[in-house]
């Protein structure tokens, strides 16, 4: 964002673009991080487990393709493991949950830092219809992954750091590997 | 000693998922604060001029860290009754490539998809579709892949177990590169930022 452009109408007519309220700044990374971790210490002390994502959404996709396909649902032990993981209902979990919590969570700090717009996030040198693309391809390697891992970064490198998981932490410097492997190949899509 | 509240009995299965919607907002709150909503902030992290995913990250673990180990150490907290996913090595190590690769091609990982989704990124969205494909393809492979799935299984393992260190002292080797690391990241975001006329 280049100071130039918002500099001229300012000075004419400050109070003219006030509804069109500029996204607040991102929080200090250390305060936000302490923050992430008082709620993950929380969820240690209250519940005595970690936080997650992903197996929500492996939840959710059992569920749907039981609705689909009961039968072809059934027959799969991976499929059957997380339909028969609920509180009486395949989507009733403590995940589940969570990751509701999750939405609500996001959205609340979104709307009150001015933060919410319907945008693509991608550099200026990919189309949208390029971007969208790597974020799918991107999306099943992280879904094939997280399932390969036994969790994602939330439940993995996160959870598991903290309480000095051994296979968290070799996952957690996999992640940086793997990420850093393919940043310069991947330098058009973000720069 | 009664923490953890619900491995001691003190609310059920049902209250446990209000628990867990409380934690949530907290989690994707802070998630949200952090920038993580957005893919072009959280991959800055591999063109290093903008660190705050392992800033963040690296000070959430900090802070729940100290704060289990002082915890037990004070006898509040039984650290046994702490849920720990088993360490399965090889495809830990596979799945956090996998990962690794998914996250700078696809911009974001699961929670913080979800995040981006919420707050309208588009891009968050397809990610999150795209997670879903790819655990359905996981999941019907899955006869093919558990032989390698269950491989290198080394069950309930922490790093003090594995290297065999008092507790107390790996906490502190973390934090000590933690601290190491933070004074690194500073350096290297000086380092590789764009000039300010960009910015």
């Amino acid at each position: 964002m280049s100071a130039v452009p918002d500099a001229a109408p300012a000075v004419a007519r400050p109070e003219s673009r006030a509804p069109v309220r500029a996204a607040a700044p991102y929080s200090n990374p250390y305060l936000a991080g302490v923050g992430l971790g008082l709620v993950l210490l929380a969820a240690y002390v209250v519940m005595g487990r970690g936080l997650g994502a992903s197996g929500a959404v492996t939840s959710f996709v059992s569920w749907a393709l039981s609705l689909v396909s009961p039968a072809h649902a059934k027959s799969n032990e991976f499929f059957t493991e997380y339909l028969e993981g609920g509180i009486g209902h395949p989507l009733k979990t403590w995940l589940v949950f969570e990751v509701l919590g999750v939405l609500a969570g996001g959205f609340i700090s979104g709307a009150l830092a001015g933060r919410l717009s319907r945008t693509v996030e991608k550099g200026p040198r990919i189309s949208v219809a390029g971007r969208l693309g790597f974020a799918f391809a991107g999306g099943a390697l992280m879904g094939i992954g997280a399932k390969l891992a036994r969790g994602c970064t939330s439940g993995q490198a996160l959870s598991g750091g903290a309480v000095l998981n051994a296979g968290s932490w070799a996952f957690m410097m996999m992640v940086f590997a793997g990420a850093y492997a393919l940043a310069g190949l991947m330098r058009r899509q973000w720069r | 000693m009664n923490a953890p509240f619900y491995k001691f009995g003190a609310f059920g299965d049902e209250a446990s998922l209000v628990v867990a919607f409380v934690i949530g907002i907290g989690f994707g709150f802070f998630l949200e604060r952090a920038g993580f909503g957005s893919a072009k902030k959280l991959t800055s992290q591999f063109y290093l001029d903008d660190l705050a995913v392992f800033k963040v990250m690296f000070t959430a673990i900090v802070t729940a860290m100290l704060g289990v180990f002082y915890l037990s150490w004070l006898g509040i907290m039984d650290l046994s009754l702490v849920d720990l996913v088993t360490t399965n090595l090889w495809p830990q190590i596979a799945g956090g490539l996998l990962l690794g690769f998914g996250f700078v091609i696809g911009g974001y990982c699961p929670g913080t998809s979800l995040v981006a989704a919420v707050t309208g990124r588009i891009d968050g969205m397809v990610f999150v579709l795209g997670a879903m494909a790819g655990m359905f393809a996981f999941g019907e492979a899955f006869p093919l892949l558990k032989g390698f799935y269950d491989s290198g299984d080394f069950g309930r393992l922490t790093l003090p177990q594995a290297f065999h260190l008092p507790y107390g002292l790996v906490v502190f080797l973390v934090v000590v590169m933690a601290v190491g690391g933070f004074m690194g990241a500073e350096w290297v975001e000086r380092r590789f930022a764009p000039p300010a006329a960009e910015r």
